[in-house]
């Protein structure tokens, strides 16, 4: 009896959890028939995961989708590719943020036999920037999907009750901000972002407008340069004259898109890709009232960056590639690129721009803004480093201390040494 | 009769194991003790195992690359960074020092205003335990919509009375009390209900001896009850301390990556939290990860050794 007692506990207690992980499990990953796909929230997730059903009646298989905030999404992958798992299948991920780094830990698969083999699809017809952008060591280790330029967010109705005209240049921006939010109480001239990492892909393009970039044609920090120090000034004084009351310096683009279409704004520099926030009346209280423009020219003319924010990659660790493969060849498809801009994901095919339908449903004015943008855009919005986090955090110190009034052409040249010393480490 | 083999010598009645149930049988203490030490073997033991390992190396961009081992250098970097991992270190104690301070005082004053029975005791019982049950990430949520700078409900509420809107959670120098706050907000409860525990099991005797000695409420609270319930305050100080000190949730929820844009409220904790997922230094998140380690030990052991003298 004691014997056997013993031994029937044993068998409970080691059966229970396997019991229990069976259970939980659910395939073995290798060439299964579900597909699982991580995505970011943003506008073009929303299109495809209503499009998801048609795909997998035309294909047999089943997608199973997990959808993620960008900052969890990045902690995500950095978690489970590490470990090598083998739990994601296509994931969606930032080319200019990760790409470099992924691509060099060979967590992504060599897509390039994929997107040369299919004429129909046609790998000839994306844009030049985002291919280079999702391209590492000459291996194609991405699809671009979504593509995004800086433009100039405003307010119809502020301009015109004080009477001045969109501006063209920056100087007319700082005016009219000025203006504005002299003879409005409580409504900003001018609002972007503030928060010291977000900040910087937004104020890369004053950066440029100005004659800067963080890097000079020898890869080394130009942060410090007088063009530079000129751009952190002017982005930085900016908000701190003429923007909110009590600004944060904490806001990414959802609490800057917030204060702009809860109407406390005049002028936002943003995003195209995120337009339809604006124009949305369900999130935006002044919906019919947003106008857009071309960034305003600095000293170096207009010069907005035009890159690729996000692409679909494949998990080389994945079993069923040959399948997420299937889902990437019809997400990124001429018909599907064509469906989700037109739904406001500004694409990166060049037939779909060509395509009178591809800017149909776009306001003209950022049709026309847009259009500028791709042919006098920067191919960067970052460094392009491979650990861009870090890169981020200390390009993007100078901005704030700008913002909150500081002596920013000191930050810019204390940034400038510990940029220079982060290069030098950034293997 | 003959004896024809010999038992062996020196070993007593236990017979030679003729199937796995006799042996399981024999080996029953270990068996039963196996789950349990490979519970804490796999997920103790071996990460920080593990961690201790990566804080030698210069593991960085992925733990699956090679790395060198590269012996202390890591805790010298850290140990010598007075950008970060020093006010890291100083925001971490006054994050815990502060809120712990307030809790314990709160909760204390709270919990006698709770000590003796009356009605709707049960209500306000259960409406002092609400924060305690919330998420601390839905906590934290809440809190920054309600110290937004424009449309918060907190600035609101001063301009009622007058007063200029704060910048709470988006000031350089208020985010870092303001998250304290709001931690003091979610733990209070738990500090009243440990002390509100230990004031109902104290005998009343000393108590009604002070009064009939002529002690009046204070003096019978800091010589009588305040002395016989430091096992029970010791216990709370050591239970919020270890929670302080880790505290993550609200930090992130509040204030993002790296604590803000000036790191106002980047503790030990959401440093290596920056330091791994951000920047992807592995080496030196475990580094600074096995310190904080070394210094939660070292805080334990002296309070414990407090708590034995508390214990006659």
């Amino acid at each position: 009896m004691k014997r056997r007692s013993v031994l029937q506990l044993l068998a409970v207690a080691v059966v229970v959890p396997f019991g229990v992980a069976a259970c939980g499990g659910g395939g073995d990953g290798k060439a299964s028939t579900t597909v699982r796909v991580t995505l970011a929230n943003h506008v073009w997730t929303d299109g495809i995961k209503a499009a998801i059903p048609e795909f997998e009646k035309s294909s047999g298989l089943k997608v199973e989708l997990t959808q993620l905030g960008e900052d969890q999404l990045s902690d995500q992958y950095n978690v489970k590719l590490n470990a090598g798992s083998d739990e994601i299948d296509v994931m969606m991920y930032r080319p200019l943020q990760e790409g470099k780094q992924f691509a060099k830990n060979t967590y992504l698969a060599d897509l390039t036999q994929h997107v040369t083999s299919d004429a129909s699809w046609d790998w000839k017809d994306f844009q030049p920037g985002p291919v280079t952008a999702s391209t590492f060591d000459g291996k194609v280790v991405g699809v671009p999907i979504i593509t995004e330029r800086e433009v100039l967010y405003y307010r119809k109705d502020l301009l015109d009750a004080a009477g001045v005209s969109v501006p063209k240049t920056m100087e007319e921006l700082e005016a009219a901000a000025k203006k504005i939010s002299g003879a409005n109480k409580g409504i900003a001239g001018f609002v972007a972002r503030t928060n010291k990492s977000a900040a910087v892909t937004q104020f890369s393009s004053f950066l440029y407008s100005f004659g800067g970039d963080f890097m000079d044609d020898a890869g080394k920090s130009a942060i410090s340069t007088p063009e530079a120090k000129a751009a952190y000034a002017f982005y930085g004084g900016l908000i701190n004259k003429y923007g909110p009351a009590n600004v944060s310096t904490d806001m990414s683009w959802p609490e800057a898109m917030a204060i702009f279409t809860q109407g406390n704004a005049a002028f936002y520099t943003e995003a195209d890709s995120l337009y339809k926030n604006a124009t949305d009346p369900a999130k935006s209280k002044v919906a019919d009232k947003v106008g857009f423009a071309a960034l305003p020219a600095g000293p170096a003319g207009a010069k907005p960056y035009n890159i690729p924010s996000w692409g679909l990659a494949i998990n080389s660790a994945s079993g069923n590639q040959e399948n997420a493969w299937k889902f990437i060849q019809w997400a990124t498809s001429k018909e599907r690129t064509l469906a989700a801009q037109k739904a406001g994901v500004p694409g990166p095919r060049s037939s779909v721009w060509a395509d009178a339908d591809g800017t149909s449903t776009y306001p003209k004015d950022l049709a026309a803004a847009i259009a500028f943008s791709a042919e006098h855009g920067v191919g960067h919005d970052r460094p392009l480093v491979i650990a861009v986090g870090k890169a981020r955090e200390i390009v993007g110190a100078p901005i704030v201390t700008a913002i909150s009034g500081g002596d920013s052409a000191a930050a810019a040249a204390t940034a400038n040494d510990a940029f220079a010393k982060f290069l030098a480490s950034d293997t | 009769m003959s004896v024809s083999v010999k038992a062996p010598a020196g070993r007593r009645a236990a017979p030679a194991p003729r199937s796995f149930s006799d042996w399981a049988n024999q080996h029953r203490k270990w068996l039963f003790a196996a789950p349990a030490m490979i519970f804490v073997g796999v997920l103790i033991i071996f990460p920080l195992a593990w961690t201790v390992y990566l804080s030698l190396t210069n593991s960085h961009g992925s733990v699956r690359a090679p790395s060198d081992f590269i012996g202390l250098k890591n805790y010298i970097t850290v140990l010598s960074d007075t950008d970060r991992f020093w006010p890291a270190v100083g925001r971490t104690a006054y994050f815990t020092f502060t809120a712990l301070a307030v809790e314990m005082v709160l909760g204390m004053v709270i919990a006698l205003l709770l000590w003796r029975p009356f009605r709707g005791e049960k209500w306000v019982r259960v409406a002092i335990l609400m924060p305690l049950v919330a998420t601390p990430v839905a906590v934290g949520m809440m809190w920054r919509l309600i110290f937004d700078p424009n449309i918060g409900f907190a600035n609101q509420m001063l301009g009622w009375v007058g007063i200029p809107p704060q910048p709470w959670l988006s000031g350089q120098h208020t985010a870092l009390p303001t998250t304290i706050f709001m931690d003091i907000w979610q733990w209070t409860p738990m500090v009243v209900l440990i002390l509100l525990a230990g004031l109902t099991s104290l005998s009343d005797e000393p108590d009604e001896a002070a009064r009939v000695d002529g002690a009046n409420a204070r003096q019978r609270f800091f010589y009588v009850t305040l002395p016989l319930m430091m096992p029970t305050v010791i216990v709370a100080i050591l239970l919020r301390s270890i929670d302080a000190l880790k505290t993550f949730d609200i930090l992130y929820a509040t204030k993002g990556k790296g604590g803000g844009s000036f790191h106002e409220v980047e503790t030990l904790n959401v440093y290596a939290y920056g330091l791994s997922f951000d920047y992807n230094e592995y080496g030196i998140a475990s580094a600074v990860l096995i310190i904080f380690f070394l210094i939660i030990i070292a805080f334990m052991w002296i309070l414990t050794r407090r708590r034995k003298g508390a214990n006659p």
